[in-house]
């Protein structure tokens, strides 16, 4: 891509050295010499700014074929495959997992907690008649009765708990996606570098066109974030180096809000 | 405060509208709907005879911003109490939302306290 940076300081140069031969020119009154050497200057000016054309499309297509190849290389597939689209499959597969998991999650808490209402309904309940026991409230009939729902209870809790914890075990599974989610999200960080790199080697090279033709680009680096707050952008990253307002918890939102009279 | 209050979650993804059911669940509250985003939650209120809203601010389609600002537009709507539950937390936003007359404003991740907490104070004025 660099092999013909040193074009534009050639015609820099050559613009350079032909000052002083075209004033001395003019003053010595040869129009037709300074005419003639203008079109030399003029031409070489065209003749770099092509180039540079040229050489700003072919890293273009260059850019461009380098991510068909490697999509199709990441995705090992015959029918060529952007590395974008290819992005873009990996996100929806990090909220397909991230939704699989959560639901995975939620189902064996829902699964979790009439069981642990009934044992807990239970006990108390025995709690009650053993107390009545301790007191020695208890006819013999009752007390046959309590014995027998003081096994079944026991025998049931063994069997409960169980339960309980294999569901929380597999709850801890539910969160692999941890792992598997951040490797995704890391493969996608590499191709997002990837693009800004070969994005500012494209920049890099159209300037020089610019400075051959003149072309006046408006700062970019004085632009400023411009942050719409009827935009939703979800949670809010980096906020500082953007300087982005943010409450930090729920406590700077009441405080917030109260200050507003709420 | 009326447990069996009709209330509708508007949350585009179902993960957060379950755990905002199971939660409400918890708190007593069994009569919830659910919408996945403002279009689909505009017809529900109109004809649905609602007591509450809880919705998220950032959905494809209508967000929940625009759905406060057409809730509180609407004269036959808007004096229901809405409580948004958002991951939205530029200070702006929140100035915005209760500006448009948000009843209450949860940053995600919240807690179950939190959100039994916001709901009594909603109501405990709603009430006054």
């Amino acid at each position: 891509m660099s092999d013909q940076s040193e074009q534009p300081e050639d015609f820099e140069v050559l613009l350079r050295n032909s000052t002083g031969e075209l004033v001395e020119i003019i003053e010595q009154g040869a129009l037709a010499d300074a005419v003639n050497l203008l079109q030399t200057i003029n031409d070489a000016r065209n003749k770099d700014l092509y180039q540079q054309v040229g050489q700003l499309t072919r890293a273009l297509h260059d850019a461009i074929r380098d991510f068909q190849l490697e999509g199709r290389a990441a995705a090992n597939q015959e029918d060529a495959f952007s590395e974008m689209a290819d992005a873009t499959d990996r996100l929806n597969y990090i909220i397909n997992l991230t939704h699989n998991a959560a639901n995975r999650t939620l189902d064996k808490i829902d699964e979790c907690g009439p069981i642990a209402n009934s044992l807990g309904t239970e006990a108390a309940l025995l709690r009650k008649e053993w107390g009545r026991l301790i007191r020695r409230e208890m006819k013999p009939q009752e007390f046959r009765d309590l014995y027998r729902r003081i096994d079944s209870f026991l025998v049931d809790t063994e069997l409960q708990a169980g339960v309980l914890s294999g569901n929380f075990s597999e709850i801890t599974l539910a969160q692999d996606y941890q792992d598997l989610t951040g490797q995704v999200v890391k493969k996608v960080i590499t191709l997002v570098h990837d693009v800004e790199d070969r994005l500012v080697e494209l920049v890099r090279i159209a300037s020089k066109v610019d400075r051959i033709t003149g072309i006046q680009t408006m700062d970019t680096n004085k632009k400023t974030e411009v942050i719409d707050k009827q935009i939703p952008e979800g949670p809010v990253v980096n906020a500082e180096k953007r300087g982005i307002e943010i409450v930090s918890d729920q406590d700077d939102v009441d405080d917030l809000l109260s200050s507003l009279g709420f | 405060m009326n447990k069996d209050m009709k209330i509708l979650i508007v949350d585009d993804f179902a993960t957060m509208r379950r755990i905002i059911k199971n939660l409400l669940r918890d708190l007593g509250f069994n009569n919830t709907h659910e919408a996945d985003d403002g279009l689909t939650a505009i017809p529900m209120l109109n004809t649905g005879n609602y007591d509450f809203l809880v919705t998220d601010w950032n959905m494809p389609g209508m967000t929940g911003f625009d759905l406060l600002k057409h809730v509180r537009a609407d004269p036959d709507l808007k004096n229901l109490p809405i409580l948004m539950v958002t991951a939205e937390s530029k200070r702006e936003q929140i100035v915005a939302a209760a500006q448009a007359g948000v009843n209450g404003y949860i940053v995600k991740p919240f807690t179950a306290a939190v959100l039994k907490e916001k709901i009594e104070k909603i109501f405990e004025r709603v009430q006054k």
